[in-house]
């Protein structure tokens, strides 16, 4: 890590002020007034839409192996995805991510 | 169900919110090892838990830092994943809009992903009852949830330094979060519009410093409201 104490904490602390803003929006500014149907509906395919998008990368071209396609990592991203698509339950599903990574790169080693 | 007390109304919450220990405690855990790991001292590592208090962006905040990123690329990803706390504030907004300010700051800053989908079940099922019980509920679901999201970073940090070589951290973060957006792939659009954040991921890719995350997130939210708008009127 390249970053000075004073940018750990620069980062951490407008982290925390901005995420606060986020949560504090509509229950602030709002308050009392309803929401307009369109912002709730483009607001309802944030976790849908920013997730993957971040983690595509990260599975796909991985920084630990240095860009290069890992099939340990693929494997494991497949089985949380369907363990958690079939179960709805995210701890079967990092369960399941987990088993298999550790056992693909027992195996790969 | 005629109207009980706040202080009942607390204690419900806190009942409802205990069994996510077994989620909160695991993952502060997690992040208290990582941020570690990566080089943050104890202080930093809390003050992530405490400041900013949502475990998946602080992971990617931490990932990022691990890559050197620029700082305001990491501030833009880690934004970007809380973006979904808008519609929580949204959602408990029609419900907790009329408490006093101060109220409100609190429950913003409690508004975690655990504590708004049990306020957002329990305001579903009971819209009518007084302010002073819904907002009680939420406190109440918050008590066990936060501090040991505290607790569980700190004991993280301090107890488990020392990881397995073979432990592949950079894959916390995706299998994380697969673990949360799959069961939450219920509908068409839903479905629709992680594919769309996907593909688009993989088109942007060439970018530098992920800045093709922002777009790809964006179109996808997009592709969401519009496939749903189609499939209600279909």
């Amino acid at each position: 890590m390249i970053y000075s104490s004073t940018e750990t904490w620069l980062i951490i602390i407008l982290l925390g002020i901005g995420t606060f803003l986020i949560r504090f929006s509509f229950l602030g500014l709002i308050g009392n007034r309803s929401v307009p149907p369109h912002v709730l509906r483009h607001l309802r395919y944030t976790t849908v839409g920013v997730l993957p998008a971040l983690i595509t990368p990260m599975v796909s071209w991985p920084v630990e192996t240095g860009g290069t396609t890992d099939p340990s990592r693929l494997a494991a991203a497949a089985a949380a995805l369907a363990t958690g698509y079939l179960t709805r339950n995210s701890i079967w599903a990092i369960i399941a991510g987990l088993v298999v990574l550790y056992a693909m790169l027992r195996i790969a080693v | 169900m005629s109207s009980i007390s706040p202080q009942s109304a607390y204690w419900q919450g806190v009942c409802a919110g205990l069994p996510f220990l077994l989620m909160i405690v695991p993952f502060g855990g997690v992040f208290g090892v990582l941020a570690t790991e990566a080089g943050l001292n104890l202080a930093e590592v809390m003050g992530f838990s405490v400041l900013v208090i949502a475990g998946a962006s602080q992971l990617v905040a931490l990932q990022l830092m691990t890559e050197n990123t620029p700082i305001f690329i990491i501030l833009a990803s880690s934004l970007a994943v809380n973006l979904r706390m808008a519609m929580y504030s949204a959602a408990l907004a029609s419900h907790l809009g009329r408490a006093p300010l101060w109220q409100r700051v609190l429950v913003a800053y409690l508004n975690v992903d655990q504590t708004y989908a049990l306020g957002a079940l329990e305001y579903e099922a009971q819209p009518d009852r007084p302010l002073a019980e819904k907002v009680a509920f939420f406190l109440g679901t918050a008590t066990p949830i936060c501090p040991m999201w505290y607790l569980a970073t700190w004991a993280g940090a301090v107890l488990g330094a020392r990881l397995p070589p073979d432990f592949a951290p950079d894959f916390a973060v995706p299998i994380a979060f697969i673990a949360l957006v799959a069961p939450a792939l219920r509908t068409v659009a839903h479905v629709a519009a992680a594919l769309t954040a996907v593909i688009m991921a993989i088109l942007f890719a060439a970018l530098p410093f992920n800045l093709g995350v922002i777009p790809a997130a964006a179109l996808a939210m997009v592709v969401g409201a519009k496939v749903e708008s189609q499939t209600k009127t279909a």
